[in-house]
């Protein structure tokens, strides 16, 4: 009988696809529990993109807030804090987005409650939850519990599909009261990088690029790709620190750790931090010249070839299927 | 300028295990975290600049001295290693103690953690320590500088980078975009020797040996085992034209097209 609480993002007015997600999870382990589950939103409209995530099952706590000038986070964090000492709930989940993390991180300060992280799939266990994560690189999965009856659990996209429910949950606007200010962090500017590149968190498709892509040039041919299969870009460490592409989209360990439904990896070798970031991707396509790179392991099709030739083909057949049966 | 560096000695990537006690066994070649030294660079060049010092701390086992010893041989002034046979098998929680407890014992305009480290990629730690110490938390930089009694950093969004300040004392967590670290030149490895390298127990601290360690832990690791393999991959040596037809019905096989 657990009461479990998905603590969601809202992004342009919208719920992320990874806060569905959290919701459809919530719904699955309350009911596993015989328990109930909620969604809390805290920022600017909450009731209304409330609205998208109450299809998904558990009813809303809608907690409108002014996150203008701050960190999104510092605003959140306080909300939740004090709606989870005004109704104690027994879980909490917190998408492991930069933001999530950040929420999940401040309540741990300031609420000291257990927290379990990396989160790959997560199941009702006896009287917890169970978290299944991906240890050490990808070379073991460990599954982990919390030793008392509460706790926080960072959950990473992919982990569940959402799924809208039958019955969708009620929005409800909640009230906070004895919200805690956080030291202050003032937004003093946002500024907006030319050529920003879709984001590879939430992508079901990303095509990442290694340095056998050649060049900066060379990398347009990836986009080109990624753009046909609707998909998002992303890259090895050694092209983002050459400066072909951004930082944010960083595959590995020292970037992000991703599991689309396809990864074309064109040009990779496939050396340990990249693969770490990865391996649980649902296909993986390798196009590359060495039939003997270590992505050979963890590849379900490996093309060999010289990717220069076949990566803008590929996005020609692509193209053409697409057009032809759409 | 004073900075504190928190540096996790990690097992040597690509090295790691656990023990028969599901504990990541430590006594292992133990390296500097990948991402920690980024910030240690940062705050070198931060304090080579505004003058100040830098100071690492690390909490860990006896074996985190090498990782500690070289970050003094890149330039930092002192080293603290937090180690204590109790903490073995401690969970967030408890580490959370144990840090904000050292941190207050040191004194500081700003304390930098990395994004996450390669053995746990947590990535929580440094919020929760801001949060206890009461100090504003800033995060995901990709340039710290200071300014008018305070810090003013670039945080990564969606859509490139929000500029956030902060009054100090501060906790800022970093990026690889800060730069790549420094290689210890000869003059510093020789000068490290001299340099105060601390240790600290938790009787140092004022923390009780039995609200950490594994016997206080509030998470536990139930069992490990190896993922499931790939199935391995089929390999495609076509020409080009017949190669990318290939691929389409393979993509279009799994509904991914």
């Amino acid at each position: 009988m657990a009461t479990v609480w998905a603590i969601g993002e809202i992004a342009d007015g919208s719920p992320t696809r990874l806060t569905l997600e959290l919701a459809t999870l919530a719904q699955q382990l309350a009911t596993a529990s015989g328990g109930e589950a909620h969604t809390v939103l805290v920022g600017r409209d909450a009731a209304a993109a409330g609205a998208e995530v109450a299809k998904y099952g558990p009813s809303v706590m809608a907690v409108e807030a002014d996150t203008s000038g701050v960190p999104t986070p510092n605003v959140v964090a306080p909300h939740v804090a004090a709606l989870i000492a005004q109704h104690n709930p027994d879980f909490v989940l917190v998408g492991a987005s930069n933001d999530g993390k950040d929420v999940a991180g401040l309540l741990l300060g300031m609420t000291d409650l257990p927290i379990l992280y990396n989160g790959a799939a997560v199941s009702w266990g006896e009287s917890a939850p169970t978290v299944e994560m991906s240890t050490f690189g990808g070379k073991l999965v460990t599954s982990s519990t919390f030793s008392g009856s509460r706790g926080i659990v960072i959950v990473r996209a992919g982990g569940v599909t959402a799924e809208p429910a039958a019955s969708a949950g009620a929005v409800e606007q909640t009230s906070v009261e004895g919200v805690a200010d956080l030291p202050p962090v003032r937004v003093v500017d946002s500024v907006a990088e030319a050529g920003a590149a879709a984001p590879i968190e939430e992508a079901r498709i990303i095509v990442g690029g290694g340095r056998g892509v050649g060049s900066q040039d060379g990398f347009r041919m990836i986009e080109e790709l990624a753009e046909a299969l609707g998909g998002a870009v992303g890259a090895t460490r050694a092209v983002v620190d050459s400066g072909w592409i951004g930082y944010s989209q960083q595959i590995g360990q020292t970037g992000k750790i991703v599991k689309p439904a396809l990864y074309v990896a064109a040009g990779i070798s496939g050396a340990i931090q990249h693969k770490v970031g990865v391996q649980t991707a649902g296909t993986i396509v390798a196009i590359n010249r060495d039939p003997d790179a270590p992505i050979a392991e963890f590849a379900d099709l490996f093309v060999v070839g010289d990717l220069n030739e076949i990566v803008p083909k590929l996005t020609e057949a692509v193209r053409a299927r697409k057009s032809g049966s759409g | 300028l004073n900075i504190v560096v928190l540096l996790k000695a990690v097992p040597v990537v690509g090295t790691e295990r656990l023990g028969g006690d599901l504990l990541t066994d430590r006594s292992v070649q133990l390296e500097a975290n990948g991402n920690d030294e980024y910030l240690l660079e940062k705050a070198l060049k931060l304090t080579e600049e505004h003058g100040g010092e830098v100071t690492v701390l690390s909490v860990g086992p006896q074996n985190s001295q090498e990782a500690l010893r070289k970050a003094l041989a890149m330039g930092a002034s002192r080293a603290v290693l937090v180690t204590d046979d109790a903490m073995r098998g401690s969970d967030t929680r408890a580490t959370v103690d144990v840090l904000v407890a050292a941190l207050r014992k040191l004194e500081f305009d700003l304390c930098f953690f990395g994004a996450d480290t390669s053995d746990g990629q947590g990535g929580v730690v440094g919020a929760a320590v801001a949060a206890r110490l009461g100090m504003p938390y800033l995060s995901y930089a990709s340039e710290i500088e200071p300014s008018d009694g305070g810090v003013r950093i670039h945080r990564l969004s969606t859509s490139g980078y929000d500029v956030l300040e902060a009054a100090t004392p501060a906790v800022v967590m970093g990026t690889q975009l800060l730069g790549a670290p420094r290689y210890p030149a000869l003059r510093g490895i020789m000068q490290a020797r001299s340099k105060p390298l601390d240790t600290w127990v938790l009787a140092d601290l004022g923390i009780d040996a039995g609200g950490v360690g594994s016997g206080a832990a509030t998470t536990k690791t139930l069992d490990a085992s190896k993922p499931p393999e790939r199935a391995g991959a089929t390999f495609v040596r076509e020409s080009a034209d017949v190669a990318v037809a290939q691929v389409v019905d393979f993509l279009a096989q799994r509904r991914l097209i």
